[in-house]
């Protein structure tokens, strides 16, 4: 059976089943009882699991993703919760020095099962340290799976992956696909897992492969959907779905079959993770390549509070259609 | 005996605290056995930090040695199953936790046998089998690790605790505001054990704080808390185990700073020109070791030709891991990203 479900409630449906089912699984992070999470996403949750596994927390981000970490190592399947990805930085030495490198440095025999919540990107005009994307940051470090989901099936499914994952998950929500009217979306009643490390494509096409990341899926699917009304042209649009481990042969497929790669990301577009797909690419499907790969990502600065220049920082539908036609010459 | 412990029937007073005096009914063998584990700590360090001189060994270690009473008298005052956190000077916490001696070696000389497959070395060994989460290579980095691990001990209500060792250098990273706080509110079952072994790398405590004692910072967070003489074995057995009890009877967490020393520098590349010879003298005459062999000489559960013994014993199986070790192979090169993921 499926219903129509938006991202938040895919996310929170994720939670609520996998804690249902396991009791090791508890949330933990700021105003996520009473309040809901700032953006709602943890409504109800207190009412149905009580205070101990709904564990509202002093403003402490450091302290939130160590505290998973030691429960984590001795027996619990934390989901830590930052209110915005920008507040992860206050936890950069814990996620980099302690969750990813616990495995490996200890030997391979302990597990960190802990999965990091956090909402990303901008759009909302709260300005710099609220708005950023920080998923290359995070993708660069071995030990990490860092997962952006871009509609409620997938958020649903990749969300008990990470769940169920032995190895630290962050996973990145847009706060702009939370509500997102256009992709409210079938999603099944049941548990199911969307498998990390696979990407998906989310639309068939041969004149051009975008690969893109979370809100820019949207964003590609819309310019997508115009070229093919106004000019038919066919765009196949790739959701990368999972950073780390990418699955760049999904894109390469497609490559081959199109000659031709754009790549979309919201994070500015210097040191930006589509660096890493176009490199990858480029080493491994070069032969199949009829242009250079190109991004549009957003623009080098912090994101601004205007709205006229927020909307210039992050790449619109106009943008990636521009993008498309320049690309295909 | 310190100033502030005086002993009186089986109770003691230390820092204005009424402490049950435990240590007085423990059986011969676990005294004598704390001795030897002393030792242990003591014969593998100077066995490490000749290798570390010679250049034996390819990185670095932070010894233990003139702190060894605070490990193992905390680890004995705590039970087995219990959990602790270590620091990046670790193998005085993992010795008292029961570290196999020969793996450690072989950790140190990077080899495949090593706790870590040579993957960790002296600064990260674990043994999560035996309730050691972890040595850290970053000052603080621990703290709310083992706030962690008390939240499942309080969430699973398994009746453990934690003891998660620390130094004076970390007591002034924002993380151990943050830990404890967040332990107080949810009264987990953690002992913070500060280690002031008076200097932060090179930075005297006097010039790192401006308080007297870092266990005032109690207050902040609403919890017990004392000073100790931590090359006092007896009093750090006995506060810690007292307070084990009140942790594990759900009445929060407790701060405890441990006084001690560390007689070598701090790392392999030290000069120590932040210190006097004078001072390091006058703390190695406070000798840990020296101290609980009188208290066990004076009651009467060790002699003389034990403790020579005992030694000696502890000195063949340190030769043993050092055999150990150089024997073992050393990692294959192509296993370089295994144990990256699970």
């Amino acid at each position: 059976m499926t219903r129509k479900l938006t991202y938040l409630e895919a996310v929170r449906e994720a939670m609520q089943q996998k804690m249902r089912q396991d009791s090791n699984v508890y949330l933990m992070g700021e105003d996520i009882a009473e309040y809901g999470g700032a953006f709602g996403v943890t409504v109800g949750m207190l009412e149905e699991f009580g205070k101990e596994r709904i564990r509202n927390t002093p403003i402490s981000e450091e302290a939130i993703v160590g505290v998973a970490i030691g429960s984590a190592i001795t027996g619990m399947r934390p989901i830590a919760e930052i209110m915005f990805s920008d507040f992860i930085t206050v936890a950069m030495e814990q996620i980099i020095n302690q969750a990813a490198k616990i495995r490996y440095m200890f030997g391979g025999k302990v597990t960190v099962p802990i999965v990091v919540r956090t909402a990303g990107g901008g759009g909302t005009g709260a300005a710099a340290q609220h708005s950023q994307s920080l998923e290359a940051l995070l993708a660069h470090i071995p030990g990490l799976k860092v997962v952006m989901p871009s509609c409620p099936y997938d958020a649903k499914g990749l969300l008990i992956s990470a769940i169920n994952d032995n190895n630290p998950v962050i996973f990145i929500e847009h706060k702009l696909l939370y509500k997102h009217k256009k992709c409210v979306q079938d999603v099944p009643e049941e548990m199911y897992e969307v498998p990390i490390g696979k990407a998906d494509i989310k639309r068939r096409g041969t004149d051009i492969s975008i690969a893109a990341t979370s809100l820019m899926v949207q964003r590609s699917l819309e310019a997508a959907e115009k070229l093919s009304r106004e000019r038919s042209i066919e765009c196949e649009v790739i959701d990368i779905r999972t950073l780390r481990p990418l699955d760049i042969d999904t894109i390469i497929d497609s490559v081959k079959k199109t000659g031709r790669l754009l790549c979309v990301e919201e994070a500015p577009i210097f040191g930006g993770f589509m660096g890493e797909v176009a490199a990858g690419v480029s080493e491994k499907g070069f032969d199949w390549l009829d242009a250079p790969v190109t991004r549009v990502a957003g623009r080098n600065c912090p994101i601004p509070y205007s709205s006229v220049l927020e909307q210039e920082a992050i790449p619109s539908v106009g943008r990636i259609e521009k993008g498309i036609l320049g690309l295909l010459g | 005996m310190s100033k502030n412990l005086k002993e009186k029937e089986n109770y003691v007073t230390i820092n204005g605290y009424k402490i049950k005096n435990k240590f007085e009914g423990l059986k011969k063998d676990k005294k004598v056995e704390m001795l030897k584990k002393m030792y242990e700590i003591r014969h593998f360090e100077n066995q490490a930090e000749q290798f570390i001189i010679r250049g034996v060994i390819h990185g670095t270690c932070h010894l233990y040695t003139g702190e060894e009473a605070t490990a193992i008298g905390a680890i004995y005052g705590i039970n087995s199953d219990d959990y602790i956190t270590s620091t990046h000077r670790g193998h005085g916490h993992c010795i008292g936790k029961g570290a196999d001696l020969k793996t450690m070696m072989a950790e140190l000389f990077g080899k495949k046998t090593g706790y870590c497959k040579g993957k960790g070395g002296s600064m990260h060994i674990a043994d999560v089998r035996s309730g050691n989460l972890g040595a850290n290579g970053v000052v603080g980095g621990s703290i709310g690790i083992a706030t962690g691990a008390a939240l499942t001990c309080r969430m699973k209500e398994n009746g453990k605790m934690v003891v998660c060792f620390f130094g004076d250098g970390a007591a002034n990273q924002g993380i151990f505001h943050s830990s404890l706080n967040m332990a107080s509110i949810w009264s987990l079952p953690v002992i913070y054990l500060c280690e002031n072994n008076t200097y932060g790398m090179s930075t005297p405590v006097k010039e790192a704080f401006n308080i007297e004692k870092i266990s005032d910072r109690k207050s902040a967070y609403g919890i017990e808390g004392l000073t100790i003489d931590g090359n006092n074995l007896v009093e750090v057995f006995n506060t810690v185990s007292h307070f084990s009890d009140k942790c594990r009877e759900g009445r929060g967490p407790v701060l405890i700073e441990s006084l001690t020393y560390r007689w070598s520098g701090h790392s392999k590349s030290d000069a120590q020109v932040y210190r006097t010879k004078e001072e390091v003298k006058r703390w190695k005459e406070k000798d840990p070791i020296k101290r609980y062999k009188k208290v066990l000489f004076e009651q009467g559960v060790l002699t003389e030709r034990e403790d020579k013994e005992i030694e000696k014993e502890v000195g063949a199986s340190i030769e043993k891991a050092v055999k150990f070790a150089k024997e073992s192979p050393f990692p294959d090169p192509s296993g370089v990203e295994d144990d990256v993921y699970a």
